[in-house]
């Protein structure tokens, strides 16, 4: 889980929940399996069809800003994203992947020397971002962020802390 | 290493000697506030599998959103809220009536320096006028903290915004958060933390200063400081629930942001339909016709704000054709106001006063407009249908200004009255 490797898809600035996951499907697909093939529907057509799981998303700043809706986030974790890098994240959807396990890291250095489609190397526990043009550290995410990860999200994460303290 | 408030507090919290923007710490907040949606959230409590909250003494819980309740419906909630209070052991439970959360808390001594407050209520930043730091969070966050006693949170990058000078006559912190959320757009502190400083924030009274924090949610801010003085250390004498422990920036802090303003060059301003970020000089639109003007809200509703509409509703009527709606932001601000002599103006004026709480600020009763009809309000929010109806429009402005479009029927400056 701490390794991430996959293919780059990168994009702009001020990326909107609404070409992420058009407005039109937030009441009508719920079902988190069927998310993934509408992601990014209004931004890129190519990459719903493919994107393999460990790939990672570039964006530029303000990642995500707009609406609140959660399925922004979902069609990209239930499609095993490996992570979004991005110069800076709008704060509703920023702590929406994380409560949904998919590593958020702000690296504005790493965007500005990231290429569109290299392979790139990322790990969570040391904070590195490893790419054709250097090595690029973010702060590392603390293990409460990990064991999130872990879990699954938020909510499971919980869950299983709950239950490990009634049986401990 | 020099830190600003958050990097400090922050790192206070999670037990590191600093830290820095885009770190991730794990913190134990001082305070978990919840209010109408605390239903929901035990729900997905019980869905998480908790039983028992992981300290009853963390909560801070109101009724206040639709309240006393307008439908059956809204009963049945308040219903469910009053049992898990008494299930759970919870103590700081105000019900219908004592006033709105943000306002409420302070009254309490429950919003203390040196804190951390976690809402579920994007209006949460309002307790950084006591030197907290108050952020809002989402409904399965808050079930999280009820459960586990704690949640993450991202050191935010700091904007400093530095007030000098003397504000003239009649200008009010409200018409600065519209003057600097009109110059920095909704998005212009987004996940950030925003400190005020300088003398003219020091000269404010407190219910000035909390309309700062309050509003700062409209820019999109994480949190917001105003750093606690001798004014807020007197305050708390007496009331605060705990003993506290200042917690101020370094000078030296790094601030990834900082803006200056002169007192003396800000008029009274408006925020028009339908953002807030709308922001235009009150002269501007002055003229244009308004149904309903609405004095209260978390942002506008205490004891000074109802003196100065008081001041100039005395001896005068509300215009035909429109409505005055005035409801105290607490039972204690009511009580203040009615030995002021201030609720005996309003209700000779002609004005509906009503029980604290919201009220119509987010459109769940008590006042909420007709279709085609236009509000002057003294709420922090004019989103399309925030008042209910889409076919509304809403402007933000100061009590006085309320007060006075009240009178003249009409969006009016005081002067002109
Ligand atoms: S008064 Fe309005 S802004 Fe304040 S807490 Fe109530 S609904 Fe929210």
């Amino acid at each position: 889980m701490s390794m991430i490797r996959g293919r780059v898809w990168k994009y702009g600035d001020n990326v909107n929940t609404d070409v992420i996951f058009p407005g039109k499907y937030t009441y009508t697909v719920s079902d988190p399996k069927e998310m993934p093939q509408y992601a990014l529907e209004d931004l890129d057509p190519r990459f719903a069809k493919e994107m393999l799981p460990g790939d990672v998303i570039v964006g530029g700043t303000n990642w995500g800003c707009g609406s609140s809706r959660e399925q922004a986030v979902m069609c990209l974790s239930e499609a095993k994203l490996g992570a979004i890098v991005a110069k800076s994240f709008a704060r509703i959807y920023y702590r929406n992947c994380l409560n949904n396990a998919l590593p958020a890291l702000t690296c504005p250095e790493a965007v500005d020397a990231i290429q569109n489609g290299e392979t790139i190397e990322i790990d969570l526990s040391a904070g590195e971002i490893r790419c054709a043009a250097g090595i690029f550290d973010f702060p590392p995410l603390p293990e409460a962020v990990m064991d999130i990860f872990e879990a699954g999200g938020l909510i499971e994460y919980t869950r299983q802390k709950l239950d490990a303290d009634k049986r401990g | 290493m020099a830190q600003t408030f958050a990097e400090k507090i922050l790192a206070k919290k999670a037990g590191l000697s600093h830290t820095v923007p885009g770190q991730i710490v794990e913190i134990t907040p001082d305070v978990a506030l919840s209010h109408d949606n605390t239903a929901p959230i035990y729900g997905i409590f019980q869905e998480m599998g908790g039983r028992r909250v992981f300290d009853p003494e963390m909560h801070a819980i109101f009724i206040d959103h639709a309240a006393p309740a307008p439908t059956t419906k809204h009963a049945e909630n308040h219903r469910v809220i009053r049992q898990v209070v008494a299930e759970q052991g919870i103590e700081n439970f105000f019900d219908v009536g004592r006033g709105i959360c943000h306002q409420v808390l302070v009254e309490e001594g429950l919003a203390l320096p040196g804190e951390v407050v976690l809402g579920s209520d994007s209006h949460t930043p309002h307790a950084g006028v006591m030197g907290a730091f108050a952020a809002g969070i989402g409904r399965s966050e808050m079930a999280s903290i009820w459960a586990v006693g704690s949640l993450w949170l991202r050191v935010p990058e700091s904007m400093k915004i530095t007030v000098e000078g003397q504000f003239q006559p009649g200008v009010t912190a409200k018409d600065l958060a519209l003057k600097v959320i009109g110059d920095l757009g909704a998005d212009g502190a987004l996940y950030i933390s925003v400190e005020w400083h300088g003398e003219a924030i020091r000269a404010m009274s407190l219910s000035q200063r909390a309309v700062l924090p309050n509003m700062m949610a409209e820019m999109g801010a994480k949190n917001s400081f105003v750093p606690p003085d001798e004014k807020v250390i007197a305050f708390l004498d007496g009331r605060a629930r705990r003993p506290f422990e200042l917690v101020l920036p370094d000078e030296d802090a790094v601030y990834a942001q900082s803006h200056t303003y002169a007192a003396g060059d800000i008029e009274p301003m408006i925020a028009c339909p339908h953002t807030v970020d709308n922001v235009r000089p009150l002269s501007q639109v002055a003229g244009t016709r308004a149904h309903q003007a609405f004095l209260g809200t978390c942002t506008n509703g205490r004891l000074e704000d109802l003196a100065a509409a008081a001041e100039i509703l005395k001896g005068r009527n509300v215009a035909p054709g429109t409505r005055l709606v005035v409801i105290p932001a607490s039972s204690q601000v009511y009580l203040d106001a009615l030995k002021a002599g201030y609720i005996e103006i309003f209700i000779e004026a002609g004005a509906a006063v009503e029980s604290p709480g919201c009220g119509p600020c987010m459109g769940n009763h008590m006042g909420v407009p007709a279709v085609g009809e236009v509000s002057v309000s003294t709420a922090n929010r004019n989103f399309r249908g925030r008042m209910g109806t889409k076919e509304s429009d809403v402007y933000l402005a100061s009590p006085a200004v309320v007060a006075a479009t009240a009178v003249a029927g009409e969006i009016t400056h005081p002067k002109d009255l």
